[in-house]
């Protein structure tokens, strides 16, 4: 391999890596705060009151501790919901259990929140609660949390009072409302109200809960739908107005899920639409390049541990060069020997594919390996009751959408796209013109194998890694490449998408399984009646 | 000026311009089919005490080596001859598979619906022939028409055993799921296990090669053969001199699909069991490299290819099985860059060199 | 515009494959003169006039060399009479009694026109013998085929045609090996076998040596009398050899007809054409 060919590959390797990093550099600080301080004194005083015999008094307590300022008050209160919260049989310490599994429970002190050891069944004794009580407590650190400083608490805690204020309450939650500032948090609390209020018989408060995505709402309208009188009548038009808004936004997260999963697609497909598309090799090692790729972001999580975020995002030229120095080696070793002959192609990189699986399988395990997201990735963005994006998928389709970009850049804006679009139309006349083949061949090669590998450091975020996850991929990935008409870039984007979408669209109707068949078919079909795919190729001179 | 004579009508006789040496490679390959078989057969009922004697679950384990062998023929066939790389002959087999497996599995119990229909021999045996028949009739229907050729047909395949694959194994088709179709206990009234049925079913395999051999060889060596050969040099040239390609491309297509079914119906009951991993693309493009190894396009090398490839599989998967792969995915590398002739092209050349008489 | 009408129409008949172009003897009417009768013909490419009101008449058992310059319309003219490429406006006639304009390509070979292109394709994995005999007319259907076995009547056809082509010697040997000469003469054999009444022949010597060629001159000088041969050709001591009667093409439209001789003589073929061919030499 030359220099210059070494400085080519460094060049668009580079140029993809950096586009790539942009969306990645995004992470969140997370917010910490504290309340005021009471005496230990006052705070066991509180906690004794939790302890007193009979579920009223107890009640009074809970409503004690709630309004007290004391900086342990939620995790108490928490404890106490889940039956962790004990006090020493022979003596006046309170314990919270940290966990309850086994017979020696870990414990802390409730009130210093220091280690102290392990308890017992024989040693302490839990508090226990009834269910009035455990609603009690929940609305209680809903309220709780409702005049915490933090609006992301805020919200949550104003969201769960959707469908639980009751009579006691609903004078809090007013106070809170006209006290609160932030619009997200207040609409939950109109809701809750609105919600109460319509349970008391309020026909106008319906109006606040038109076209309300929240399950809560449907369940507490639903009774109230059916039978007569203007309630329910009301209650049954605003009902229909939600299953339609709901029927639209399931919608769209169908095609959010089905861009997602066609992105995934066309990540595992431009790869191949490089190499088969653009050089016409069959390269059947493709998906063994995509799993190489995921391989190296696991192997990178091994070398850094802890660290998911950094191993990622390092993952990202890392597997592009692993793929790619496989790739130029298989294209070196096998393929520039078969030129012109492609079942030839097919069949001995087969074989490479096959020795690749070992050969993983060898070094490392036959075992699947689950690679961890970092915090940024996990988690999902609630757009609505209905409608939720996780950002796994989100960062895939963007992934998705930026290395497409970056690719189509490197085939539009380089010397190396130039000579790959001189080499793929007139071979001989490029060769005449000083482009030397043999070396544009292999840069391409390794730029699509490249590809491959981001695809499986993407896919690794997905689904486990394995030795056969190429395998999984194969098969879909020449059906896009075919779909899309072979030789376009765009075709293989647009034909990835769509299959992925269908595949949504059709999921709810027939299952998972009969809608990947189903579009399989479809793509059989649709190959017979129009064998140059979506997008054909325009008359090649050769 | 002669009348011109339509090919049918003619009476003359058969003209070969490689005639008596394509007749004794039929003998030849016939002859030693028949003699292996015998000898088997011969060996397997001495004592069991005895050096020479051959175990039943040896016999079986032949039984299976030969209808990989009839696989094979039908995808050199297609493949050989016509240049038309099938990655989903698997497909095929596992058809006949399942057919036979169904009629398995309805014997001796009550079964009702569709698959007790299966449990009447001749129903099955027409299901062995019309299902991986009529798939090929109408898949190949359609691409042929369109015109999709060499690697557009290969993927197309490749996607079509896939789809199948998963279809298999859903539970709701009623087929054993992933698990498939096992546990099966006679066959025409004889327990599958039994010593007079192991070896009839090996005879029984042993034939249907033969059959097949013979047909293709007529096929092959007739005027249909030649405009194979001619469609897969020169397929704009061959349609231009009259033939309906995409017919004779069809017809070879349906006839290799059912022998692959008929190869799947003799394994099932010899291997005793049949799961969606015969739809697997997997075992369809290893099928390939039986034929590569053993040579395209000379019939006798894809019953070597199958044999040597699948007796090395039972020695490597058992002896050393991480090595397996290593070796078969070797073969496709090896075959295809050194050996592009095969076994067969490699002995073909060795007997020139030394015999010297080259009359190319 | 009328190739991509072609084209599309092409594409609306998807099945439409070459039919069976060999019927025993082409029902062509010759009785009332000429076996190819072009009159008017023009077509013209993008604005482009690649044939202009050409008239050409070739009459049954001719031999006749079209030449002329790059560009001329040699090749566009074979193309309407094959069916290929239709032209915007004139006729066309096979005999007396078949309009061309309105046959398919194949529906025109079974008519008797056969084409040989400029790049010899045999089928290099067969014998001479068996490149004859798939093109024999027969019955091309698949079970017609596999049972076809070859009758005397067949042999006796196949051994003329291998003497007519000089191949006798090479009979068995597979058609990949011969000379690019002898397969250029195979290919003429293939187009015998098929009984053709007119013969299109793309320039036949390009690429073969002086003897080659002499031997061609002879082949296509046999050829004349039983089928009617249209041979184009840029090699002018070749078309001296076998000529009777030339017609120059030039611009899409016949710049001059007759004997080597007097088209050679000819002032604007001599500027057009042969000028400009010793100049080069020159």
């Amino acid at each position: 391999m030359s220099r210059r060919a070494i400085r080519d590959l460094w060049r668009a390797g580079i140029v993809l890596v950096l586009v790539m990093m942009v969306p990645v550099m995004m992470a969140l600080p997370g917010v910490v705060h504290a309340g005021d301080q009471i005496s230990d004194e006052q705070a066991r005083t509180l906690l004794e009151g939790l302890d007193a015999s009979g579920f009223e008094a107890k009640g009074e307590a809970v409503e004690r501790v709630a309004a007290s300022t004391a900086s342990q008050r939620e995790r108490w209160l928490q404890a106490l919901l889940e039956g962790r919260l004990a006090r020493e049989r022979r003596g006046d310490h309170f314990y919270i259990i940290t966990d309850d599994g086994g017979r020696e429970w870990p414990i802390i002190d409730a009130i210093t929140l220091e280690d102290v050891g392990t308890g017992s069944r024989r040693t302490i004794n839990t508090i226990t609660i009834n269910n009035t009580l455990r609603t009690q407590i929940e609305g209680a650190l809903a309220a709780m949390s409702l005049t915490a400083g933090d609006v992301k608490a805020r919200l949550a805690a104003a969201r769960a009072l959707v469908g639980t204020v009751d009579a006691i309450s609903v004078a809090r939650v007013e106070d809170t409302l006209a006290e609160e500032e932030s619009l997200a948090v207040r609409e939950q609390l109109e809701t809750a109200l609105a919600l109460h209020r319509v349970q008391q018989g309020d026909v106008d408060a319906l109006e606040t809960l038109r076209g309300h995505l929240d399950t809560r709402v449907r369940n507490t309208l639903v009774p109230l739908a059916e039978g007569d009188g203007e309630l329910a009548s009301e209650a049954r038009g605003v009902l229909a107005g939600i299953e339609r808004k709901r029927e639209w936004h399931q919608r769209v997260q169908t095609l959010f899920f089905g861009l997602s999963a066609g992105s995934i697609l066309v990540l595992a497909a431009i790869g191949l639409a490089i190499t088969f598309g653009v050089m016409g090799v069959i390269n059947m090692a493709h998906g063994e390049l995509i799993m190489l790729g995921a391989y190296s972001a696991w192997w990178l999580q091994q070398l850094l541990p802890g660290q998911p975020g950094l191993a990622l995002i390092l993952a990202i030229p890392f597997g592009f060069l692993v793929a790619a120095a496989f790739g130029i080696a298989i294209e070196r070793s096998v393929i520039r020997f078969l030129k012109g002959r492609p079942l030839e192609t097919l069949l001995a990189t087969f074989g490479v594919s096959l020795i690749l699986q070992q050969l993983v399988r060898t070094v490392f395990s036959p075992l699947n390996r689950a690679v961890a997201s970092p915090e940024w990735l996990r988690g999902s963005w609630q757009v609505t009751e209905a409608l939720s994006i996780s950002y796994s998928r989100l960062a895939v389709l963007i992934f998705c959408l930026v290395v497409f970009a970056a690719l189509w850049a490197v085939m539009r804006f380089t010397r190396l796209g130039l000579e790959v679009r001189a080499v793929t139309q007139n071979r001989d006349m490029a060769r005449a013109m000083g482009v030397r083949a043999a070396r544009v061949d292999m840069l391409t090669f390794g730029l699509g194998a490249g590809v491959a590998g981001l695809a499986g450091v993407a896919l690794s975020q997905i689904t486990n890694v394995g030795p056969n996850l190429g395998q999984n991929y194969i098969v879909d990935s020449f059906l896009v490449v075919v779909f899309g008409g072979v030789g376009n870039l765009w075709g293989t984007l647009v034909a990835g998408m769509t299959l992925g979408v269908l595949n949504q669209v059709l999921q709810p109707w027939v299952g998972a399984v009969l809608a990947k068949i189903v579009v399989l078919v479809g793509v059989i079909l649709f190959i017979q009646k129009r064998p140059q795919g979506l997008f054909p190729p325009r008359g090649r001179v050769s | 000026m002669s009348q011109v004579c339509t090919g049918s009508s003619g009476a003359g006789g058969v003209r070969r311009s490689m005639g008596h040496l394509s007749d004794r490679t039929t003998m030849l390959t016939c002859a030693v089919l028949v003699s292996a078989a015998v000898l088997v057969v011969g060996l397997n009922l001495l004592p069991s005490d005895h050096a020479l004697h051959v175990g039943d679950a040896t016999v079986s384990l032949l039984g299976k080596y030969f209808c990989y062998m009839l696989l094979a023929l039908a995808v050199d066939l297609i493949w050989g001859y016509l240049g038309i790389l099938s990655l989903g002959h698997g497909a095929f087999f596992a058809l006949g598979g399942y057919a036979m497996g169904l009629y398995l599995n309805a014997q001796g119990t009550n079964i009702d619906g569709w698959q007790a229909w299966l449990g009447h021999f001749p129903l099955m045996a027409l299901a062995v022939v019309l299902a991986p028949g009529l798939l090929a009739l109408v898949f190949g229907w359609l691409a042929f028409r369109s015109r999709v050729t060499g690697v557009y047909f290969s993927i197309i395949t490749q996607a079509m055993t896939f789809a199948l694959m998963l279809a298999f194994n859903r539970n709701e088709m009623g087929v054993g799921g992933s698990t498939g179709l096992t546990r099966f206990s006679e066959l025409l009234g004889m327990p599958l296990n039994s010593h007079a049925m192991t070896v009839a079913l090996f005879v029984a395999s042993v034939l249907a090669v033969l059959l097949a051999f013979v047909i293709c060889r007529m096929m092959t060596t007739s005027r249909l053969g030649r405009v194979c050969i001619a469609t897969r040099d020169a397929e704009a040239r061959t349609r231009f001199l009259g033939y309906r390609v995409e017919h004779v491309k069809l017809a070879v297509f349906v006839v290799s699909a059912v022998m692959a079914g008929i190869a799947g119906a003799l394994y099932v009951p010899q291997v005793g069991i049949i799961n969606p991993g015969s739809f697997a693309p997997l075992f369809s493009i290893e099928v390939v490299v039986w034929v590569a190894l053993g040579g395209r396009a000379t019939l006798f090398g894809a019953l070597i290819g199958a044999l040597v490839v699948n007796w090395l599989k039972t020695v490597l998967t058992t002896e050393m099985p991480d090595a397996w792969l290593f070796m078969l995915g070797g073969l496709f590398v090896v075959v295809t860059m050194a050996l592009p002739q095969g076994i067969a092209g490699l002995a073909a050349s060795m007997r020139r060199q030394k015999g010297g008489a080259v009359h190319e | 515009m009328s190739e991509t009408l072609n084209r599309l129409r092409d594409m609306a008949r998807p099945d439409r494959v070459f039919d069976f172009m060999v019927p025993d003897r082409s029902p062509v009417d010759v009785r009332h003169g000429p076996i190819l009768y072009m009159e008017d013909v023009t077509v013209s490419f993008d604005g482009f006039r690649a044939i202009d009101r050409l008239n050409l008449t070739i009459d049954d058992g001719e031999l006749r060399c079209i030449i002329g310059p790059n560009g001329a319309g040699k090749t566009t003219m074979m193309d309407i009479i094959t069916g290929k490429t239709r032209p915007d406006s004139g006729q066309v006639w096979f005999g007396s009694r078949h309009n061309l304009l309105r046959l398919s390509e194949p529906e025109v070979a079974s008519l008797g026109i056969g084409r040989k292109f400029q790049k010899p394709t045999v089928f290099e994995a067969l014998t001479v013998f068996e490149n004859l005999e798939l093109a024999m007319a027969g019955d091309r259907r698949v079970w017609a085929t596999f049972m076809a076995r070859l009758d005397h009547e067949g042999r006796a056809r196949l051994d003329e045609v291998l003497e007519t082509i000089g191949l006798e010697a090479e009979r068995d040997r597979r058609s990949g090996v011969l000379s690019h000469g002898q397969k250029q003469w195979l290919e003429i054999g293939m187009l015998l076998m098929q009984r053709p009444r007119l013969l299109l022949i793309d320039e036949p010597v390009a690429g073969m040596t002086e003897q080659e060629m002499h031997r061609t001159a002879n082949l296509l000088n046999r050829l004349a009398g039983q089928q009617s041969v249209v041979v184009v050709e840029h090699d002018m001591g070749f078309v001296r050899s076998i000529a009777r009667h030339v017609t120059v093409l030039h611009q899409g439209s016949v710049l001059a007809e007759g004997s080597m001789d007097a088209v050679a003589a000819d002032s604007r073929v001599r500027e057009v054409y042969l000028g400009a061919e010793e100049e080069r030499h020159a």
